[in-house]
């Protein structure tokens, strides 16, 4: 790094075309609307154009699993910077979701244009019911509680063999075709995405920010924070079981392996590289991070060396993330200025 | 200011261990009236609006707002009521600017009730109606400050968004922990006019103090607490008067010479 005399220091400052792009005046020209449009639809337009760009049935498959990650890292990305809730329960979420999609594709025979949203909904009511009891305790007990949970049902299932035991169920209803199972996961991950944006803008959003930032103060002014921990907790289980509904059906089978903790852990890997925060930087590093877990699939057990090290790598080097470089790169210069 | 009492509180009892923090502690107060507390420190002051607010169960005692018992009710229930407080640490949301601080209590239940708006309506959305209830409180409205990020805000404004956030919220009671603490005396003089007119539009307040001066000033009646026992109440210049008072807050020395001081 370049050595500067000691009175000077670096300064950040919004660019120009930042500030004017902050409300309405975003409509004055085209340039002005280029610059908070393009990142949007470079996102948009390269989510969408995947399936073409990838090469073979292998690597369209690639992509579903990355969606479903993506949906994870949102969801752990929202919960513990938004709400100040560090879930492991990736996995749980997962779970819970596939579960339920497969008794009610298998069982009660809906289709999977029903069964994915109602897996959402009826798993998001689960899984908040059963986190509930944690929720009025500040620190780790939710992390633990939610790590708890996949093993106790994984262990519960195989014990008494119920829901197909260690075999799982068999024969799940899959997608209608290759197409419409990576439009769906893209479709989700993107629906959910700026749904969340949209949500922690929100006067709502702003109450969950609150609960992060100071959940006593909260309770002074007169609200539950129990009740927007449910709330939030509710939202991310909901996007995290949707992941599982559509794994199952793109894998046509419901296993004790849908509680693997890969699917608690990857998430927070992903949102470590992709920039916590910013929601967007978690599904930009499941991008990154699983078609990087597939390739080194050919090292065998070596690969989780290989992933560690990128991992710190990006610990040490980039702790603020992809996106938070990113975004501070777009939106602001650096120059040096006499202290 | 009227002889009906809006909140009382009867033989409240809280130990911490072996530390008696509150010791059968009974009062009342009459709506619309300013009630002071003071007492040297760890004397229970602090405990006492914790108890009163619901962030700390008491041993024993009971507690009625308007003839309500609030004793067991959480601190939300306790809020949704009108019983507001102010912490004496400040605790804004550090992140959110100042004017979005107000937002989140705007949220409340209690404050889409009494507001009379569904964040909208004649009144403006919550950012709005945020900015005005600041300007209320001193917050220039034409200036930055509203728009600035709370962790860059100095103390005294600070101490003005704790009040703000309890007058979101269209309180019955306020209780002020300490909000002249850690004030120039500048500040100070400005926010007791303020305190002045909260009285007027007939907010009860329940002020911990010790600037003990700025206190009397708006007063109605003073409560003296000492090792979690009340010691004496009554107006500024009986309290101010009685021996035992001087004794525990001062120590038994030279009394005279403290008291001008203070």
């Amino acid at each position: 790094m370049e050595q500067k005399a000691a009175s000077l220091r670096k300064e950040r400052i919004d660019r120009g075309i930042k500030v004017r792009t902050d409300g309405i005046y975003a409509l004055m020209s085209l340039r002005e609307l280029a610059y908070l449009s393009v990142p949007r639809l470079l996102l948009i337009v390269g989510m969408l154009l995947l399936p073409f760009i990838m090469p073979g049935m292998y690597w369209q498959r690639v992509i579903s699993i990355v969606c479903i990650y993506g949906l994870l890292a949102l969801s752990f990305d929202f919960l513990a910077h938004y709400v100040g809730l560090v879930s492991l329960g990736g996995a749980f979420y997962i779970g819970v979701g596939g579960y339920i999609a497969a008794i009610l594709n298998k069982w009660v025979g809906f289709s999977p244009l029903f069964s994915i949203p109602a897996a959402g909904i009826l798993g998001g009511i689960f899984c908040t019911v059963l986190l509930l009891p944690c929720l009025p305790l500040r620190g780790v007990y939710f992390a633990i509680v939610s790590l708890m949970y996949p093993l106790v049902i994984a262990r519960i299932i195989e014990a008494l063999n119920i829901l197909g035991g260690t075999d799982g169920i068999m024969g799940i209803g899959s997608f209608p075709n290759q197409w419409s199972e990576q439009y769906t996961m893209i479709l989700l991950v993107l629906v959910f995405l700026f749904a969340m944006r949209r949500l922690v803008n929100l006067d709502i959003g702003l109450v969950f920010r609150a609960v992060k930032d100071n959940d006593q103060a909260v309770r002074a002014s007169g609200m539950s924070i129990t009740h927007y921990k449910a709330m939030a907790v509710f939202a991310a289980s909901l996007i995290g079981c949707l992941g599982g509904a559509c794994l199952v059906h793109i894998y046509m089978w419901s296993g004790i392996s849908l509680f693997a903790l890969d699917f608690s852990i990857l998430p927070i890997a992903a949102t470590v590289i992709g920039g916590g925060g910013t929601l967007v930087g978690p599904v930009l590093g499941c991008l990154i991070l699983v078609p990087i877990s597939e390739l080194l699939r050919e090292f065998g057990t070596l690969r989780i060396v290989f992933y560690s090290l990128i991992l710190m790598a990006f610990i040490v080097f980039r702790s603020e993330g992809i996106m938070v470089y990113g975004q501070r790169k777009y939106h602001q210069f650096e120059r040096w200025a006499k202290v | 200011m009227t002889d009906k009492t809006i909140l009382e509180v009867t033989d409240a009892t809280k130990t911490f261990g072996g530390i008696l923090a509150l010791n059968r502690v009974s009062f009342s107060v009459n709506e619309g009236e300013i009630l002071g507390i003071i007492g040297p420190n760890g004397s229970g002051k602090t405990t006492l609006v914790n108890c009163i607010t619901g962030f700390i169960r008491m041993n024993s005692g009971k507690i009625l707002f308007r003839g309500k018992d609030i004793t067991r009710k959480p601190p939300h229930k306790i809020a949704d009521l009108g019983v507001t407080r102010t912490f004496q640490i400040m605790r804004p949301y550090f992140s959110l600017p100042a004017y979005k601080n107000l937002v989140i209590p705007l949220f409340s239940p209690r404050a889409k009730r009494t507001g009379g708006w569904r964040g909208g309506g004649k009144l403006g959305d919550r950012n709005t109606v945020g900015i005005d209830i600041l300007e209320e409180i001193g917050f220039e409205r034409d200036s930055f400050v509203p728009f600035k990020i709370a962790s860059t805000l100095p103390t005294g404004y600070l101490k003005r968004l704790e009040l703000a956030r309890c007058l979101a919220l269209r309180p019955e009671i306020i209780l002020c922990d300490e909000v002249f603490s850690g004030l120039s005396m500048s500040e100070i003089a400005s926010m007791v006019p303020l305190i002045e007119r909260l009285q007027m539009e007939g907010i009860t307040l329940i002020m911990i103090e010790h600037r003990l001066r700025e206190l009397f000033r708006v007063a109605n009646r003073i409560m003296v607490l000492n090792f979690g026992e009340k010691l004496t109440e009554g107006s500024p210049d009986q309290v101010m008067a009685d021996e035992r008072v001087k004794v525990a807050y001062f120590g038994s020395e030279d009394v005279e010479e403290v008291m001008t001081y203070a």
